[in-house]
């Protein structure tokens, strides 16, 4: 195992850039996630790290080498891909052995690694079977236990879940989350699943547009997102934003409505601002405080109750376990407690 | 679930009757390669002769050159698919896998090859092989067949190669390989199909040329078989007999060929590689 250090790290084909300057400290069995949309450059990066791209400027460092020229067969990490890519010509036993063979291990000490690491997975009875005689879940494990067959520096995950059907997804999450507290690994996993995100990860980037948006634990981009779109990404049904003008303490929504801060933000009156909760924080009231939200869609999940609201004119969500809200009418009252309030600026930055 | 019993009997009533049209000439050449030469024009148009003889097989192997062209063809076509086969796996997978300066260009030349009209290149090519002593010669042909043969080749091999997911070499590579065991160790035995089919479709083309092998080639010492076929037409008269004869044999070793290669054309090796 091994840190791993990523520095200014960019990359271009021709004229198009598409990560401008990533910094990056991974610790020594740290399990880092990278969460993001389609193309925002996680998993070039991921690519980057496993060498199976070019680094056009920057450094990445494994166990502090400088790995930016080194073949992927030298780097000593391995890969989950989303395709598992399995070698289709070979059986089970084969695939996960295959890494050990090249290197030219002893015969005895592949059997028992592969054995090892079938067992952890299950695979036993499976060692002898084609990949095409498995299920898509097998075929994931398969593609799993080749990687944890030797130890290597690090763990690549790229977006591995995402062909999985729902049940099956979240049982592998749970069995990844627990390999990785059996073996410490250090791991770099891509998703655009923001739960999977939450659920496995030590620290979460967050990337956007080919930059980091933010890195931290999983709580603190819950709790306290940098910016508008790590504010939007984490967390579902996503956050509720309103336009609004800063008032002295408080807040002025579009339709004049007062809504007060808990602390008081370096801001000059009038300056506009970007009003965030998320709607698992609305408080529906229904005393007659609050201000009036028109239902127009009910969502029940089972769990809770999604409600789909137009606020002043502007879609709003509400995520209640109060199955009242089954019942609620044509409107509802709503009110916005001050410790779950998010300020941000026009430059889309946090403010408080 | 129970299916109607009709629409089956069509199906294989339809490819009966197509499967019956095409091998109809292969059951032809087979009559008449067995019918004694006084039956031939006295019995008039019968499906099956009413005495067979070995008589023609038996003259063609003992009094004719048919063994030397056999051989001859044998070793041209082999020589031609394999070594078209090896250059188009390598071009294929450079134009699969690998970006380059005038690749565009050089796809463009090699469709360019493919749009002449081969009979107007005999003069030229024999003009250029004439001086270098390789007309006349196996070698010459082999040459000649394979410049013909490898610009298709190598786009066939490169439609295999596509095929194959790139992630399969990236997981190789990461799992320890270089670039070249990758190809040889993951992406070669995955092509198997598509090596089988160019081999097939090359060697095909070559055992049944017969324009450069007219040309090229003079007397029966360097004649492959399609050349060889017309020595028994002559002046005067054409011996059927013996000609379908040397016809039904030389069916044999492209029918053996697919026959052996027909194991790797249907199957689909790469299943179960990627989520599919």
């Amino acid at each position: 195992m091994a840190s791993i250090q990523i520095e200014k790290l960019e990359k271009s084909y021709g004229h198009v850039s598409v990560l401008h300057g990533v910094d990056l400290d991974i610790a020594d069995g740290e399990f880092i996630v990278l969460v993001g949309p389609s193309g925002c450059g996680k998993s070039t990066l991921l690519r980057m790290i496993a060498g199976l791209e070019d680094v056009s400027s920057g450094e990445i460092r494994i166990a502090g080498n400088r790995v930016n020229d080194l073949h992927p067969k030298d780097r000593d990490i391995a890969m989950v891909f989303q395709s598992y890519a399995l070698y289709p010509h070979m059986t089970v036993a084969q695939n996960m052995s295959y890494s050990l063979r090249l290197r030219n291990i002893a015969k005895d000490t592949i059997g028992s690694a592969v054995a090892a690491a079938a067992s952890k997975l299950g695979l036993d009875p499976l060692l002898e079977r084609r990949p095409k005689a498995l299920s898509g879940g097998q075929r994931q494990r398969v593609a799993m236990g080749r990687a944890i067959v030797r130890q290597p520096k690090a763990f690549l995950f790229d977006e591995p879940l995402s062909n999985l059907d729902a049940r099956l997804r979240e049982q592998m999450r749970a069995e990844i989350k627990k390999m990785h507290g059996d073996l410490k690994a250090t791991s770099i996993y891509v998703t655009h699943d923001q739960i999977e995100a939450m659920t496995l990860a030590d620290r979460i980037v967050a990337m956007h547009g080919g930059v980091v948006q933010q890195i931290g634990s999983p709580l603190e981009l819950y709790d306290r997102p940098a910016n508008l779109f790590v504010a939007g990404f984490i967390g579902s049904p996503g956050m509720n934003f309103l336009a609004a003008t800063y008032a002295g303490g408080s807040v002025r929504l579009a339709d004049g409505t007062l809504v007060a801060l808990e602390t008081v933000p370096a801001l000059a009156d009038g300056e506009s601002v970007t009003l965030g909760i998320r709607p698992e924080h609305v408080v529906i009231a229904n005393d007659g405080s609050g201000m009036r939200a028109a239902v127009e869609l009910v969502e029940p999940t089972g769990f809770g109750i999604i409600l789909h609201l137009s606020l002043h004119g502007l879609p709003f969500k509400i995520f209640t376990l109060d199955r009242e809200a089954l019942n609620s009418g044509k409107e509802i009252g709503v009110r916005f407690p001050a410790q779950y309030l998010h300020l941000f600026g026009t430059d889309e930055q946090r403010i408080a | 679930m129970k299916r109607s019993v009709l629409p089956t009997i069509a199906h294989r009533l339809a490819i009966l009757c197509y499967i019956a049209f095409a091998l109809f000439p292969l059951f032809w050449l087979l009559k008449v390669s067995v019918t004694p030469n006084d039956l031939l024009y006295s019995e008039g148009v019968r499906l099956w002769p009413s005495r067979t003889t070995w008589d023609h097989y038996a003259f063609v192997l003992q009094h004719s050159a048919f063994p030397t062209f056999f051989k001859n063809s044998v070793i041209v076509a082999a020589s031609t698919a394999v070594v078209v086969t090896i250059c188009a796996s390598l071009s294929g997978y450079a134009l699969s896998r690998f970006s380059f300066r005038a690749k565009y260009l050089i796809v463009a030349l090699m469709l360019l090859t493919q749009m002449f009209p081969l009979v107007m290149l005999v003069a030229p090519i024999f003009k250029i092989l004439s001086p270098l002593g390789l007309t006349n010669s196996l070698t010459g042909l082999v040459i000649v067949y394979t410049a013909f043969n490898v610009p298709f080749a190598t786009f066939l091999m490169q439609s295999f190669f596509d095929g194959i997911p790139k992630d399969l070499e990236e997981a190789a590579m990461i799992d320890g390989a270089t670039k070249f065991i990758a190809f040889r160790q993951i992406i070669l035995p995955l092509t198997l199909p598509g090596i089988a089919a160019t081999l097939g479709f090359v060697f095909t083309a070559a055992w049944s040329e017969l324009l450069f092998a007219l040309m090229l080639i003079n007397g029966n010492s360097a004649a492959t078989f399609p050349v060889g076929l017309l020595t028994f037409v002559s002046k005067f008269s054409v011996d059927f007999g013996q000609m379908m004869a040397a016809g039904v044999m030389a069916l044999i070793p492209a029918a053996l060929f697919f026959l052996l290669i027909q194991r790797y054309l249907v199957q689909g090796l790469t299943a179960g590689a990627v989520k599919g």
